[in-house]
């Protein structure tokens, strides 16, 4: 029997170590895969984060929203015909309209509910909304193909490298800063950001709060369909899907700090490198690394590297 | 809730014990089969219940303890050959063990950032049940568990499960109403408060954590005897957030409410299976309507009615 130990050690004469040290080619590729990686799964968790950032729900059901962005960008692109593109703007627009209808519909009934209603509200859409995908797509394995402009490889001069994933590691840092930009500098991201202090202020000044519910409520889950499409080229739109990316959303907002956009983003690409390297040193061991991390993390910083410590009646 | 059980509620309980131990005599294998595995999970619910009943924390990994315990057992009884009584012992020690690490953490925490990090730690536990291939038998879970000699027999493992759990749940139901639970709910009700009073309200929150895991560690063992398998899937999230819906359709506030909870959804999900494939969405509308108009569950309910009819005659 293998011990647990010898499980996770890390192997010093593994051969993915000797070649990541021996072989800078072979490096620089791990960097980029665990960048591009991390970028997609900033888009998704960005999402979840914002919608927690304001509205203090943490929705499981984002994971669902993001297996029916990569159903709907199959749907439009291999189903309808049309380009990649126009899947990606698809699954947006799709979740923008299936956001709105679960926010007006059952989600402003539960926000002076407490956590533990909050949470199960949100199961029990993950329930659902996995049935409906069942429903629309079955539970066959769907392959979407790379956009065609993208389906190359570009010469970045150390190595070769799938232009799609270069066109994510740029994708990221772009969706990163117009949030930023929204938040920090303009009036409704300033109302924004009011609305996650005092609500009851902001409404006895005017603000249409309820309307600013929606809004980040539907802009996040419009980011979880995004990653989805985006994330549909190597990652085949299953049944099931909704339940890992949903984890691994989580670890990341943990790692980073629930509600924090720079902590999304560092813990997004803390987590595709973790995964990367990780299985690299120790084949499959990735999930093991990502949590350790989760851990250490947890023990020096309970609430992530960029979270706020959480104060009374929070 | 009265700390001596009221003269109807003794008697309620009895009748169901009394009903537990006739079921073997109705020579129903389908019948002994149900009842089995609906008193395994209303242990795990109950269990559950110690936590988020009593002090008001609300964890979303309680699957873990099961799997663990369950693993344990598994690993020890047929990888090990050790014999059921050590075997069993061990595996609750074990789960007592991984849950006073895991709540040393947790308790920190409270609220959403609670069953956040429950959830963290038991999709850890589920990542070592998956990877861990050599000992757990990965993603085709444990299977071919040796159930010892004694027990490997419908009627006698049903009666084994009555013991373990009937004696779980007496236990579990004095803890819970001595002046351990009283101080839970005190730490429930006002954290700050219980704190001027002088409880230590993190290790109170400690300790109602690893009740609660070592409690679903038994029920755990008991299932992958009963299974003679234990799969990754009983540590994955989904699992906890069924066994969640359990205690809540149950009520929370109220000790056996979980167990009615556990009964209730088992036997619906067994109804609805024979005639949709689609039981998620059955138990999220169970669930929505729970949330929407059934706050404290079947319990709550039943006190309404009850109150109700009192105060119409």
């Amino acid at each position: 029997m293998e011990s647990l130990l010898e499980f996770i050690r890390i192997d010093m004469g593994s051969p993915g170590l000797a070649t990541l040290v021996s072989n800078p080619k072979f490096a620089f590729i791990q960097l980029l895969n665990s960048v591009s990686m991390g970028m997609n799964f900033f888009i998704i968790a960005a999402g979840l984060s914002l919608i927690f950032g304001v509205l203090k729900v943490i929705n499981f059901a984002h994971g669902a929203f993001y297996m029916f962005g990569a159903y709907i960008a199959y749907s439009v692109t291999e189903t309808m015909g049309l380009s990649f593109f126009w899947g990606v703007i698809g699954s947006a627009v799709g979740l923008v309209l299936l956001s709105v209808v679960i926010e007006r519909s059952l989600f402003r009934f539960v926000y002076d509910k407490e956590h533990l209603m909050q949470l199960l509200l949100t199961f029990a859409l993950v329930l659902i909304l996995g049935d409906v995908a069942k429903i629309i797509w079955g539970t066959d394995q769907y392959s979407v193909s790379y956009p065609a402009s993208l389906s190359g490889a570009t010469n970045l001069g150390i190595a070769y490298y799938p232009s799609y994933r270069l066109l994510l590691c740029i994708l990221g840092p772009v969706i990163f800063l117009a949030l930023w930009l929204f938040i920090e500098r303009t009036r409704w991201g300033r109302i924004t950001k009011a609305a996650t202090q005092n609500r009851e202020m902001l409404a006895a000044l005017g603000i249409n709060v309820p309307i600013i519910y929606t809004g980040v409520f539907v802009a996040g889950s419009a980011l979880a369909g995004i990653g989805g499409a985006l994330a549909s080229p190597f990652n085949s739109p299953t049944p099931g899907m909704d339940a890992i990316i949903i984890v691994e959303c989580f670890v990341i907002v943990i790692i980073g700090g629930l509600g924090s956009l720079w902590g999304t983003f560092v813990g997004a690409l803390i987590y595709g490198f973790v995964f990367n390297f990780g299985s690299v040193i120790v084949p499959n061991g990735q999930d093991i690394f990502a949590f350790l991390i989760l851990l250490v993390v947890l023990l020096i910083r309970p609430w992530g590297l960029f979270g706020r410590p959480e104060t009374e009646g929070q | 809730m009265t700390d001596a059980m009221t003269r109807s509620a003794m008697a309620g309980c009895l009748i169901s014990l009394a009903l537990l131990i006739s079921v073997p005599l109705f020579q129903s294998a389908y019948l002994i089969d149900v009842v089995t595995e609906i008193l395994i999970y209303a242990l795990f619910a109950l269990s559950l219940n110690v936590i988020i009943g009593y002090s008001g924390n609300v964890s979303f990994g309680h699957a873990a303890y099961f799997a663990i315990g369950g693993y344990t057992n598994a690993i020890l009884l047929t990888s090990h050959g050790w014999a059921l009584v050590p075997s069993f012992v061990t595996s609750i020690l074990v789960t007592m063990i991984a849950a006073g690490f895991v709540a040393y953490f947790c308790t920190r925490l409270t609220n959403i950032y609670f069953a956040m990090l429950t959830l963290a730690f038991s999709m850890l536990v589920w990542a070592i049940a998956f990877k861990w291939r050599s000992v757990t038998g990965g993603d085709d879970g444990f299977v071919g568990i040796r159930v010892p000699e004694i027990i490997n027999n419908r009627a006698h493992f049903y009666y084994f499960t009555l013991i373990m759990v009937t004696a779980a749940t007496t236990l579990l139901w004095f803890i819970c109403h001595s002046a351990f639970g009283r101080t839970l709910v005190a730490v429930r009700e006002n954290a700050t408060r219980a704190g001027f009073v002088g409880v230590n309200t993190r290790l109170m929150r400690w300790w109602a954590f690893v009740v609660a895991g070592t409690f679903a560690g038994i029920a755990g063992a008991i299932f992958g005897m009963f299974h003679r398998g234990m799969y990754v899937e009983s540590a994955f999230w989904t699992q906890s957030a069924t066994v969640l819906i359990m205690t809540l359709l149950g009520g929370m506030f109220s000790f056996f409410g979980p167990a009615i909870g556990a009964a209730t959804l088992f036997i619906l999900e067994r109804i609805t299976n024979e005639y949709t494939e689609y039981w998620p969405t059955v138990l999220g509308c169970i669930l929505l309507v729970i949330l929407l108009f059934l706050p404290d569950g079947l319990a709550g309910l039943a006190r309404k009615v009850r109150s109700y009819v009192a105060g119409s005659n």
